[in-house]
């Protein structure tokens, strides 16, 4: 196998456009003024469990504005996991249905109440339902993967996790299934490493110095980049997609994340110091360019916070889910992802 | 007439015949050995996978969320274990979605004992099985029946177990139960369908023609009908049960069998019904006793029959040990066998409340 790579170039060191840039700031104010306020309301008592992605804007809203979003296999399939608010808003994502989901409301387009917060599911975009559990979206990406290799086409499977996952073997699950010579799969591969699993350290647990390096015994192309950097994580991530989508083979990418507000509200969701903040570096190049001014900056933050305690409001009065539906939507009688 | 392999086999052709079946895989399921238990020969969508449960089982979710029918098989159920978590989520899929996302997939697997299959190969997977809810679960005791609950699994919107009792896989069925189409000479089906020893790379199957015969979950059998007691089962005990009714008419006992056929969901007005009528029940299957399926349909069976019964309700299931001995006596002392099952419902049929 190793004979037929191709070697994937080094992103194109091309601008990208001063809109593109400002649009990707705006969803990453919008992504951290997002968790900011899921934050307020477990410390209000307005949720039980708060867990989400603050620090990963950087990628991860790069990352939602380049997925191909729609229904069935010629679009992207969705196997993201907790972390993923920026790249769900990016997708277009309205911020108040995390709020819904945080307060556990009937109205959570999600889950109806079910499930916690950052728990994303969508069938009409393909994102497939979050689950707590530690990287089995690994072991499930390759079968979406394979439809869409049998589909023909452009759509790719798109799988996101965490360092401290990869140690689970459903991530050699995902890396030998997409390599399989018989069949390459065109999965998209995505680790954002925050150097942590819960209080743990990845230094103290991982011998193998990239995480992107385990792809390589396999022949899948990977890469490791600086996550923290959104115009780096646009670029690299549009020719890690572009490499999937035409190639039809998978690609291991690795971004070096922060983690700014710590696992979870389980060790208390208190913002952390020692961590670069990707918002802090990218406002200083956009006001350096000129691009936006620290007024405009602090407006747009203000005029999002604003909107977010708003939409907190509106989400306390909603009604929580009635005990008496536990039972409803165990089994379907319709077909429904058949009807694509 | 057709064994449960051949039965599956031909239930899987129709499938990918006419019912989008696009996948059946897991390992040794592909050409050239077609399963451990010879289940997939000449299905022409079947594949190899690496030796990787939670991959087989990942992989069936993946190909159900994309809309495609699929078999994911498990070689011997006692592999399953390590997919917990993984079964549990598709279970939940639908409901965790609130209605968004249903999940087409059948996991098929070999149960039980009776192959002295030793620890690992003697499982039985029905106790794990209801305890995952979301799943429709069959589990057939006849190869008609078998064709028929994996047509209908494979159909269905929802995940679905299809449990194959190892110890029934070559029975085949009773006159006047075969599967329409299928030839009664079991040497003319064999020629047909089963693969040849040696070189196989050319070889292609001839398939009878059988129709859409869907045995539907939530339905029942009475294999027997009587009047003194009542014995409720499933898979590999079922026709034992049965055997055992026959041989104590002759002691002039008139024992009413049902085969339960799917365990969820499951045919509880059947069993009510006769219940009812009989006032004596057992249940019998395989698996460990402690937070058995049947200790559920004990439990009730109590709740709401409980002034109709004229015993108490009574569960003959596997020894709680850790796992089936491979010598001959450390297998039939740890699961029901003919004896224990007869000797249960004599003692049964005079108990006295």
């Amino acid at each position: 196998m190793s004979t037929n790579l191709r070697p994937v170039p080094s992103a194109p060191e091309s601008q990208i456009s001063p809109e593109l840039l400002l649009r990707m700031h705006e969803l990453m104010v919008k992504a951290r003024a997002l968790e900011e306020r899921l934050i307020h309301m477990y410390k209000q008592g307005d949720g039980y469990f708060w867990i989400g992605g603050p620090g990963e804007e950087a990628f991860n809203v790069p990352l939602g504005m380049l997925v191909q979003k729609g229904r069935g296999p010629q679009f992207d399939y969705c196997h993201f996991h907790y972390r993923n608010s920026g790249t769900w808003l990016a997708m277009g994502g309205d911020p108040i249905d995390s709020l819904r989901q945080m307060k556990n409301t009937v109205t959570d387009p999600f889950s109806g109440g079910r499930n916690f917060v950052g728990h994303y599911s969508r069938r009409e975009w393909n994102v497939v339902p979050v689950s707590s559990p530690i990287e089995v979206q690994h072991s499930m990406a390759p079968g979406t993967a394979l439809a869409q290799k049998r589909a023909g086409g452009r759509g790719i499977t798109i799988v996101t996790g965490g360092d401290a996952g990869t140690a689970e073997g459903d991530f050699s699950t995902c890396l030998i299934w997409s390599s399989r010579p018989a069949n390459l799969l065109p999965v998209l591969m995505i680790v954002t490493n925050n150097k942590w699993g819960i209080s743990t350290a990845y230094q103290g647990q991982h011998g193998e110095k990239r995480i992107s390096e385990r792809g390589k015994a396999f022949g899948i192309e990977s890469k490791t980049i600086d996550g923290n950097d959104p115009e780096t994580s646009y670029r690299e991530i549009a020719q890690a997609m572009e490499y999937v989508r035409s190639e039809r083979k998978p690609f291991l990418l690795e971004a070096m994340v922060s983690r700014l507000y710590g696992h979870s509200s389980a060790s208390g969701a208190n913002r952390m110091t020692d961590e670069a903040d990707c918002l802090v570096g990218f406002e200083r190049k956009l006001e350096e360019r000129g691009l936006r001014s620290r007024k405009e900056m602090d407006d747009l933050r203000a005029r999002f916070t604003a909107q977010l305690q708003e939409a907190h409001k509106k989400v306390r009065d909603e009604p929580q889910p009635d005990g008496k539906t536990i039972h409803d939507n165990i089994f379907a009688d319709r077909d429904l992802v058949r009807e694509n | 007439m057709s064994n449960m392999v051949q039965a599956i086999r031909m239930a899987l052709h129709v499938a990918e015949e006419r019912h989008d079946l696009t996948d059946v895989f897991g390992e040794d399921v592909g050409p050239p050995l077609g399963g451990a238990f010879t289940a997939t020969q000449g299905i022409k969508c079947a594949w190899n996978t690496p030796l990787d449960e939670r991959g087989i089982v990942g992989a069936s979710i993946g190909l159900g969320l994309a809309g495609c029918r699929n078999v994911g098989e498990i070689q011997f159920c006692d592999y399953a274990y390590n997919t917990i978590d993984l079964l549990k989520l598709a279970g939940m899929m639908y409901w965790v979605s609130n209605g968004d996302w249903n999940l087409p997939m059948t996991i098929m697997t070999p149960v039980g004992s009776g192959i002295r299959g030793s620890i690992y190969h003697s499982h039985s997977f029905d106790a794990t099985a209801t305890h995952i809810p979301g799943f429709k679960i069959a589990m057939p005791s006849t190869p008609r029946d078998a064709y028929g609950l994996l047509l209908s699994c494979i159909v269905d919107p929802n995940p679905c177990f299809f449990l194959v009792p190892k110890a029934l896989m070559r029975v085949r069925n009773a006159p006047g139960e075969e599967i329409p189409g299928e030839p009664g000479d079991d040497r003319a089906l064999s020629k047909l369908i089963d693969a040849p020893l040696g070189d196989r790379s050319k070889w292609q199957p001839q398939w009878p023609e059988t129709p859409d015969l869907f045995v539907p979950f939530g339905e029942g059998r009475t294999v027997r009908k009587g009047r003194d007691v009542t014995v409720v089962s499933y898979g590999r005990t079922l026709p034992l049960c049965a055997k055992a009714a026959e041989e104590l008419s002759q002691e002039n006992l008139d024992v009413e069998v049902i085969d339960l056929r799917s365990l969820w969901p499951y045919d509880w007005e059947r069993v009510k019904e006769s219940v009812s009528r009989t006032g004596r029940v057992l249940f019998v299957n395989e698996d460990t006793e402690v937070t058995n399926f049947g200790e559920h349909l004990v439990r009730r069976t109590t709740d709401e029959l409980f002034y109709h019964l004229a015993a108490p309700p009574k569960l003959l299931a596997g020894a709680f040990v850790p796992g089936i001995g491979l010598a001959d006596n450390l297998e039939m002392a740890s699961v029901p066998q003919l004896p224990s099952i007869r000797a249960a419902i004599a003692e049964l049929a005079v108990m006295e409340a």
